[in-house]
């Protein structure tokens, strides 16, 4: 039977990684994967919920329950952050007995991150991609504490072809993102992603693999700024990469 | 403490941090974690974890019977010959201090280091009292001297460094001091004896008070706290009323988290049992032991059924350590005594989020605090449950967001709620961004994103994806179509809608009280 995907693209990762939704689907139908895209969906409602807006990040929740809720098969994300607010936050935000709450407890089962759908559904670490060059990996916050996915996204790139992965000094260390955060604080931020950006310059790698669109936002960013020679990509890309880059 | 304090500024205070703070702080917490994870690891992180479940159910247990284990522990230190006072708030707290010392005649004090006290401001009235007030921990003892307050839990003087610490002693103590930590101690040491001997009066806090003996469990490294508790003839200890565990049996616990938690030791140099008086057993000191049970906001937090486990904390400072947070900014930003992950929790609790509410925003929610956390205290939900008490208010207090912040957030909300909306807003904002592209980035953005851009460059907006997607079918190219006049059309409104914003928006700029969001 065919494994069905609905793709949850967010609202980081349409506004600003085109690309690496596009990848998402290449690399999918690789793997035999039947891929939709929901119309309608827009933000999970995380950015309100976490600025302390609750009340206001109601809105755009019910707005991603209409959308997903009457699908069916898995819904996937490129982001660890809003995979993990669709399931650990709705069904906490809509209490029980509200229509809401069926509905986000039922979706809350098979939202998925991406890596975490590759390796724990469809049970994969060798997706068939080749990426010749040195790599180091950032550990995303919401990938690695939220999700608790740790191993799963190294076994992952161990997996690809030509891949050498380099280690990452204080690799779990936060890169200074954290959504609002960023913004309300950006001094604290900018010394953050200084420690974080001199640790993958010290790494020797060629790119800095990140799996979450706020982290890898502002860690291109970072190097960018300083005129890096190393370049910031997606978990997907490397993964949707035949050699071809 | 009557006057009205002002609300806490942590980007300003944050903003006025000097580079070799960060240095100092970050240099001491790394050591600090490193002895920590060689004793965690020691056991293993099957039993950690077991250890970590059972501390958090205890402290919950007990927190949640908190009425119940209080009752017991006045009755048992009562028995054992103790005094209890009842402080509502630190100005009470500091009353019965003083009223005790005045009763006795005490001129000198030796303090043992103490959040509790650090909270209220004990030294502050007891100095201003005419009572000579010396810390003897080390490091509150060199952020005494240099007039400063502590900036760690565990480590209050984390923030200087040893040629700062030889240099305030050259200066305040007229001595020839080097900057080695050994002579620097000698130092100290030799100054401290003497005060020892001559204080009339001992005041500590307490780690901990075992409700079924009525003891007092004090875990430190340098001897101080038992020179404080057991020389001068009257031992007064201020304490927070979450600091009860029912029995031996709970400590025993606590005691394999906080010593590796806190400074990667599986034991303190010195533990400290004190029930009662001890001059009673006939071997000396104190003839009298009075214990100030404080609650000062301490109810308050426990009849927050979402922000009640804050009080499960046992102080081990783990949570500073870990985050990167305070490890660039140090323990002063926070404007107050609870800096880190659980001051971020604890203060806006405590003094309110009038005062303090812009300090749960002081994290970007990484977790590290509550993966390290001892107790496991869920410290990122309530940080996020303390920005919803500031920003939308809930029924202990708030909202303290300006206006136009709260505004908005529910036009953005709305606008997210909206899919044509939405859409309409991503393709605007490929369209509008060209005069600030350069290339795939924009490099400088107006305010308020420019919060953003003066760190590093935005990403260019590139929302092509929905469209390559409905291209790829017959269906979803006629649907485009019609999309795409419906989009023109809500553009035109918008721009409209727009430009009477920004113009409203003009004429308000400078109104703006409250910084806690852009």
């Amino acid at each position: 039977m065919t494994v069905k995907v609905q793709l949850f693209i967010t609202c980081l990762g349409e506004n600003f990684f085109s690309p690496v939704l596009k990848d998402l689907v290449g690399l999918l139908e690789r793997l035999g994967v039947q891929c939709e895209m929901p119309e309608g969906q827009t933000c999970c409602g995380q950015p309100f919920y976490n600025s302390g807006f609750q009340a206001q990040a109601t809105g755009p929740a019910r707005q991603w329950l209409k959308v997903f809720g009457p699908t069916d098969g898995y819904i996937v994300a490129p982001s660890g952050s809003c995979a993990e607010f669709v399931r650990h936050r709705y069904p906490e935000m809509f209490p029980p007995g509200t229509p809401e709450h069926a509905v986000a407890r039922e979706i809350s089962e098979r939202t998925f991150e991406f890596t975490e759908f590759l390796t724990r559904v469809l049970k994969l670490t060798d997706v068939g991609a080749c990426f010749p060059h040195k790599v180091t990996y950032h550990a995303s916050c919401h990938l690695l504490r939220g999700m608790g996915l740790r191993d799963e996204p190294k076994q992952l790139l161990a997996a690809v072809k030509g891949l050498e992965l380099v280690p990452l000094s204080e690799e779990e260390t936060c890169c200074g993102f954290g959504g609002i955060f960023s913004v309300v604080y950006p001094e604290v931020s900018a010394a953050m992603l200084a420690d974080k950006v001199r640790n993958i310059q010290a790494s020797g790698a060629e790119y800095v693999v990140v799996g979450e669109p706020g982290c890898l936002m502002n860690i291109a960013g970072g190097l960018q700024k300083i005129g890096s020679a190393v370049a910031a990509v997606h978990m997907i890309e490397v993964l949707a990469a035949r050699g071809d880059r | 403490m009557s006057e009205i304090p002002s609300p806490i500024d942590f980007r300003a205070n944050s903003r006025g941090v000097p580079p070799h703070i960060a240095t100092s702080v970050k240099k001491a917490t790394h050591h600090l974690l490193g002895t920590r994870a060689t004793v965690v690891g020691y056991l293993g992180d099957e039993q950690w974890q077991l250890l970590r479940q059972a501390g958090h159910e205890l402290r919950l247990h007990t927190i949640n019977h908190l009425d119940a284990y209080l009752a017991q522990l006045e009755e048992r230190v009562t028995a054992a010959g103790g005094h209890v006072h009842w402080a509502r708030d630190g100005a009470e707290a500091n009353r019965i201090v003083l009223e005790i010392a005045r009763e006795h005649g005490v001129r000198r004090a030796v303090k043992v280091k103490s959040m509790a006290t650090e909270e209220i401001g004990l030294n502050h009235a007891l100095i201003d009292a005419g009572i000579e007030t010396l810390e003897t921990d080390l490091g509150e003892f060199i952020v005494q001297l240099a007039g400063a307050a502590p900036s760690h839990i565990i480590a209050p003087a984390v923030h200087m460094s040893k040629e700062g610490i030889a240099e305030l002693f050259r200066t305040k103590l007229g001595v020839d001091a080097p900057a080695e930590p050994k002579r620097l101690t000698a130092i100290a040491r030799a100054r401290l004896r003497d005060a020892f001997v001559a204080a009339d009066m001992g005041i500590s806090g307490a780690n901990f008070l075992i409700a079924e003996t009525g003891t007092l469990v004090l875990v430190t490294n340098e001897g101080n706290g038992r020179m404080c508790t057991t020389l001068p003839p009257l031992h007064v200890a201020v304490v927070g009323i979450d600091k009860v565990v029912p029995d031996l049996a709970s400590l025993h616990v606590l005691l394999k988290l906080l010593p590796r938690s806190a400074t990667g030791q599986k034991l303190t140099c010195y533990t400290s049992f004190i029930t009662g008086p001890s001059a009673q057993c006939g071997d000396g000191g104190p003839q009298e032991f009075h214990l100030v049970l404080l609650d000062n906001g301490r109810t308050r937090v426990l009849r927050d059924p979402q922000a009640r486990e804050t009080l499960l904390c046992i102080r081990c400072g783990a949570c500073l350590n870990s985050c990167p947070v305070y490890n660039h900014v140090g323990g002063h930003a926070y404007g107050n005594p609870y800096s880190g992950p659980i001051g971020a929790i604890l203060a806006p609790q405590l003094l309110g989020v009038q005062i303090a509410g812009n300090l749960p925003f002081a994290s970007s929610l990484c977790g590290a605090c509550a993966e390290i956390c001892p107790v496991k205290i869920p410290i990122p939900e309530i940080l996020i449950h303390l920005r919803r008490r500031a920003m939308e208010g809930d029924r202990i207090e708030g909202p303290v967001a300006s206006p136009v912040v709260a505004a908005g957030a529910a036009a953005g909300a709305f606008a997210l709620s909206q899919p044509l909306l939405y859409e309409a807003g991503s393709q605007a904002l490929r369209v509008v961004q060209a005069p600030l592209r350069r290339g795939t980035w924009l490099q400088s953005l107006p305010p308020p994103a420019d919060r953003w851009t003066t760190v590093r460059p935005m990403p260019a907006f590139d929302a092509s994806f929905r469209q390559w997607w409905r291209t790829r079918t017959v269906e979803g190219r006629k649907q485009t179509r019609a999309r795409r006049i419906r989009i023109a059309a809500l553009l035109g409104g918008a721009a409209v809608t727009a430009v009477a914003a920004l113009v409203t928006l003009r004429s308000r700029k400078g109104s703006n009280s409250h910084d806690i969001q852009p």
